[in-house]
């Protein structure tokens, strides 16, 4: 179970990263939220990973560590509310501007220039 | 008295909720609740100073559960230095929003009280998680505060700002993982006493965690060579906002100071002083990208930007000495070039509104109304960014260059900073030159008799406020000394935290 885990957390995170390093929002968001998801099973597994154990002490000797699954939880729900966020954002971006590029774009920059922010913008 | 402690994070949250509820369309209601709550959070602030400077650690416990398993809040010298800080700085940038400013998008008062909590909350908390959650709070405000407005420019540079933040949040939560799976407990002052601890085996797994945590701190902060997103997001933010944002990279540097002086400190064994090593080659080199960016800078609000990238490089060298002279002279300089930073903000947004469609390029232009006056402040403003004379600037930087006289790096410390200095004296005296000199044509922008006076007022208050800031550099070095012996002394902190005999109660789980 261990290796499931860890090769699923590291294989979120290699495309995740990847998607990120894109030119275009879309792309970009669905990168955020896989690493969002890695994250979520990694703070998971930093309580250990058990089977069949209540995450609460009941008088069983076997339980397992509730606080990451606290975490957890608030961890999904702030990367939920920033996802919501990141898309409306991109949407909003893409209608004004009828292009779906991540990069600022140089007539964006006041005064003319700036070529060095905006390096590799098309 | 110690249920005080969570005010600065009530007071600005039940604030918003009321903004958004009841006064949703009325904007001037909006301006005098807004206006009421901050100045009574400035009442709280001060408060809360008194209370600490004492010199015990005050603890509010959420719920009255017992520190290692509760979330505590902690009141120290630092803590509430800060908070007061912010309050200050809030007072002074919401006098200047609601000329104006605060009409020209949605819900800006909630969002800026939002704002306030975020910050008060991650200066006030005593738990890792708790201050992940505060930042999460704080960047929420942030985006929407940014993209205040609105306009393609701004969504844009919101999108990449979000990003990266949403990326370093990834990267703050995997540090949390790795420190909690090591060490079972989150909590800052349980963390000082657990971290010495840890086994030979597992040091390795706790040191990759809290450079993480660096890494992440050091995105808020704007270490070179993460500090791309910051000029992008500030030249696009309304002035206020970005004024507001003076105190956002200075969450960075304070978090640094907590974790890194407290949890990590020179007390942590193996891991002692891990992030010194780190911090003072990338300060120097924030610094120099900084002082190279205000040269090249091509209008007045990069100009304003790379300063703060450069105010962040000076502050973080001697952050990054550790010890108490040198996190003393840290401190003054924070304070100082947050109200400096943000004192420029609001005058570059006056120059460039005057200036028609020039805006703040640095380009030759019309010459524009109350020109003496705005001029005048410019100069007293750039003085105290560059740290010339007779501003609190230079008291900064002076005290900065006698810390580091003793260090190793110290010929390479005042060649930078030195060099520093005077790159931003030739950058501002240019840009001083072209903005008020170079001018010829018709004056532009609105005449004495309908200009409005209050955001010259504040400018002017925030430039006294240096001015105060180095007439009694005596008194308020004497109470930063205090600070600085108080964050780098964990003893204090853990023993007000976890009560003496709870240090060592064992964590469930594992």
């Amino acid at each position: 179970m261990e290796l499931l885990v860890a090769s699923a957390i590291g294989m979120m995170t290699a495309v995740g990263v990847y998607l990120v390093l894109n030119q275009r929002t879309f792309p970009v968001i669905v990168g955020l939220t896989l690493l969002s998801y890695a994250v979520n099973v990694f703070l998971f597994s930093s309580g250990r990973l058990a089977v069949d154990r209540p995450p609460i002490i009941t008088g069983a000797d076997a339980y397992t560590d509730p606080l990451p699954q606290a975490l957890v939880l608030t961890a999904i729900v702030i990367s939920f509310g920033m996802t919501a966020l990141i898309v409306v954002l991109a949407l909003r971006g893409f209608l004004e501007t009828e292009t779906d590029t991540a990069d600022i774009l140089t007539e964006d920059l006041a005064p003319e220039g700036e070529a060095d922010k905006t390096a590799g913008a098309p | 008295m110690t249920s005080w402690i969570i005010a600065p994070a009530i007071l600005p949250a039940m604030t918003a909720a009321l903004l958004i509820l009841v006064w949703r369309r009325d904007i001037q209601m909006q301006r005098i609740v807004s206006v009421v709550a901050t100045l009574a959070l400035l009442g709280v602030a001060v408060f809360l100073y008194h209370l600490a400077s004492d010199g015990e650690v005050h603890v509010y416990r959420l719920g009255a559960w017992p520190a290692p398993y509760g979330i505590v809040l902690v009141l120290d010298r630092l803590s509430a230095t800060m908070v007061l800080l912010t309050a200050v700085l809030a007072l002074a940038v919401l006098a200047y929003a609601v000329a104006g400013w605060d009409k020209r998008g949605r819900h800006f008062h909630a969002l800026f009280q939002f704002q306030l909590l975020g910050l008060n909350g991650a200066f006030l908390t005593g738990d890792i998680f708790n201050l992940f959650v505060f930042f999460e709070v704080m960047l929420i405000a942030s985006y929407g505060l940014m993209l205040h407005g609105g306009g393609a420019r701004r969504l844009r540079a919101g999108f990449q700002y979000v990003a990266i933040n949403i990326v370093a949040s990834a990267l703050f939560l995997i540090a949390i993982g790795l420190i909690y799976g090591v060490t079972g407990t989150l909590n800052m002052a349980d963390l000082a006493v657990k971290v010495p601890q840890v086994a030979a085996g597992d040091q390795a797994l706790l040191k990759t965690g809290a450079l993480l945590l660096l890494l992440v701190f050091a995105i808020k902060a704007a270490f070179v060579p993460l500090h791309w997103w910051l000029p992008a997001t500030y030249v696009a933010a309304s002035a206020p906002v970005a004024a507001l944002f003076a105190i956002m990279t200075k969450v960075g540097a304070y978090a640094i100071i907590r974790v890194y002086g407290t949890i990590f400190g020179a007390d942590a064994g193996a891991l002692a002083d891990m992030a010194a090593p780190w911090i003072l080659p990338a300060a120097l080199l924030t610094l120099f990208v900084g002082a190279m960016g205000i040269l090249a800078s091509r209008s007045l609000l990069d100009l304003a930007s790379f300063s703060i990238i450069a105010s962040m490089g000076t502050l973080l060298i001697a952050v990054g000495l550790f010890d108490v002279d040198a996190l003393t002279t840290a401190l003054y300089y924070l304070v100082h070039s947050t109200l400096a930073s943000a004192a420029l903000f609001l005058l570059v947004d006056l120059v460039s509104e005057r200036r028609g469609q020039t805006l703040d390029a640095l380009v030759p232009a019309n010459p524009i109304s109350q020109s003496p006056l705005l001029g005048a402040l410019f100069l007293l403003t750039a003085l105290a960014v560059i740290g010339l004379p007779p501003l609190s600037g230079f008291i900064g930087k002076l005290m900065i260059l006698n810390a580091t006289y003793e260090a190793p790096q110290a010929w390479l410390i005042w060649t930078l900073v030195l060099g520093a200095s005077l790159t931003m004296t030739i950058a501002f005296a240019r840009a001083g030159s072209i903005v008020f000199w170079e001018t010829e044509g018709p004056t532009t922008g609105s005449t004495w008799a309908n200009a409005r006076v209050e955001p010259m007022v504040v400018i002017a208050v925030l430039v006294c406020a240096t001015a105060v800031l180095a007439v009694f550099a005596g008194p308020t070095v004497e109470a930063l000394h205090a600070t600085a012996e108080q964050a780098l002394d964990p003893a204090g902190y853990i023993d007000a935290v976890l009560g003496g005999g709870q240090a060592t109660a064992e964590t469930p789980g594992g």
